[in-house]
């Protein structure tokens, strides 16, 4: 599954990194403490959170994650939407909350047989 | 250049954490007996026992930094200070403007008493004061930038609150006068472990919460007198002034 399938899937908004749309995805990552998601988010995992500091896209493009979604309708700082580009990672957005973004894209990686179960 | 005993985050009161004990009388009494010359008086979001800490301070000879620690929209806490009232004032406003209100119903979070000089309880603040302000970090160190202030990330090897924990590593680009570490760390793992270079002022505070922590942790300004100026100059390293922690001031006369 790439990250343009899941924009078009549920919607979101893409602010930025349209570059990176095509990475694949496989798996994801919540959390709201930048430290937690260097520590333990995994390559090519989407990551779900509210933050929207110029840090993320850091921290994203150091773990090579295929995207970030901001939830609750957060719009990305200035310095996020141009780091997003420069990386190519896509930034994009729902006005769902962390809990239904994840249920929903957990949902549709364990239909398509992509997740790996394994704790 | 003389060298002056300083403690920059000290709760009063009016922080839902701190020990009902704090009012501003019995913090000037404390930082007295303990020798402190220096104090930053820091409430969760709040300036409103600055002044009054500043007033009772001045009689005993103690130099007051009016300030507050602010908790960013990343959740990172931050001590800022400013020289002038107008300042402060301006700053209460953004910080009012900005912060995320949730209420405080019977003290469920803490109780956050606005006192007097004498202790009577003028206002109870009926939200809760360290919610976090809609604002992230490089919009609020821009306004106390604007404000001519001191901007200085707090405990930043907490983890939790801090500018590490929160945000990863120190964003490029944020400025600030120096950083704050735990009254337990020490300065060379922290500048070692989080790779910081010998440039950036470490300083150490007590983050007091009871009288007994007043003092008990604190960081040495050589600086000409007691002044704001003199105290953001030492921060910077500005004109001979300078700042060590009492680790390193162990280190050269022990």
């Amino acid at each position: 599954m790439k990250v343009s399938d899941l924009a078009d899937k549920f919607g979101l908004t893409v602010f930025s990194g349209e570059n990176g749309l095509g990475r694949e995805v496989t798996g994801g990552y919540v959390s709201d403490l930048l430290s937690d998601v260097m520590g333990n988010a995994g390559e090519n995992e989407v990551w779900i959170t509210l933050q929207t500091h110029q840090n993320v896209l850091a921290i994203a493009a150091l773990k090579d994650l295929a995207a970030v979604i901001l939830v609750k309708g957060f719009k990305p700082e200035p310095e996020m939407l141009e780091h997003s580009t420069e990386e190519g990672i896509p930034v994009l957005g729902t006005g769902w909350g962390a809990f239904e973004m994840a249920g929903k894209l957990y949902a549709e990686l364990e239909k398509q047989g992509i997740l790996n179960n394994n704790p | 250049m003389k060298k002056f005993r300083a403690d920059l985050h000290i709760h009063t009161v009016l922080s839902p954490c701190a020990d009902l004990e704090m009012s501003p009388k019995n913090i000037v009494a404390r930082a007295k007996e303990t020798g402190l010359e220096i104090m930053g008086i820091t409430d969760h979001n709040s300036t409103k026992h600055a002044k009054l800490v500043e007033k009772l301070a001045e009689k005993e000879g103690i130099f007051v930094l009016t300030g507050a620690e602010v908790t960013t929209r990343e959740e990172v806490h931050c001590l800022v200070f400013f020289e002038k009232e107008f300042q402060l004032d301006a700053f209460q406003h953004f910080i009012d403007k900005n912060l995320t209100i949730i209420p405080n119903p019977d003290g469920y979070f803490g109780y956050q008493p606005i006192v007097d000089e004498d202790e009577n309880i003028l206002e109870m603040v009926p939200y809760y004061l360290p919610a976090a302000l809609k604002t992230g970090i490089n919009e609020i160190q821009k306004a106390v930038e604007t404000l001519d202030g001191i901007f200085i990330p707090a405990h930043i090897d907490r983890p939790a609150n801090g500018i590490i924990s929160q945000l990863g590593f120190i964003p490029e680009g944020l400025k600030y006068d120096a950083l704050g570490i735990s009254k337990h760390s020490s300065q060379n793992h922290v500048r070692k472990h989080y790779v910081l270079g010998n440039k950036t002022t470490l300083i150490c505070n007590s983050d007091a919460h009871y009288l007994q922590q007043i003092g008990e942790i604190y960081t040495l300004f050589s600086i000409e007198e007691p002044t704001f100026a003199e105290v953001k100059m030492a921060l910077n390293r500005k004109n001979g002034r300078f700042t060590e922690t009492n680790e390193e001031y162990n280190r050269s006369y022990s």
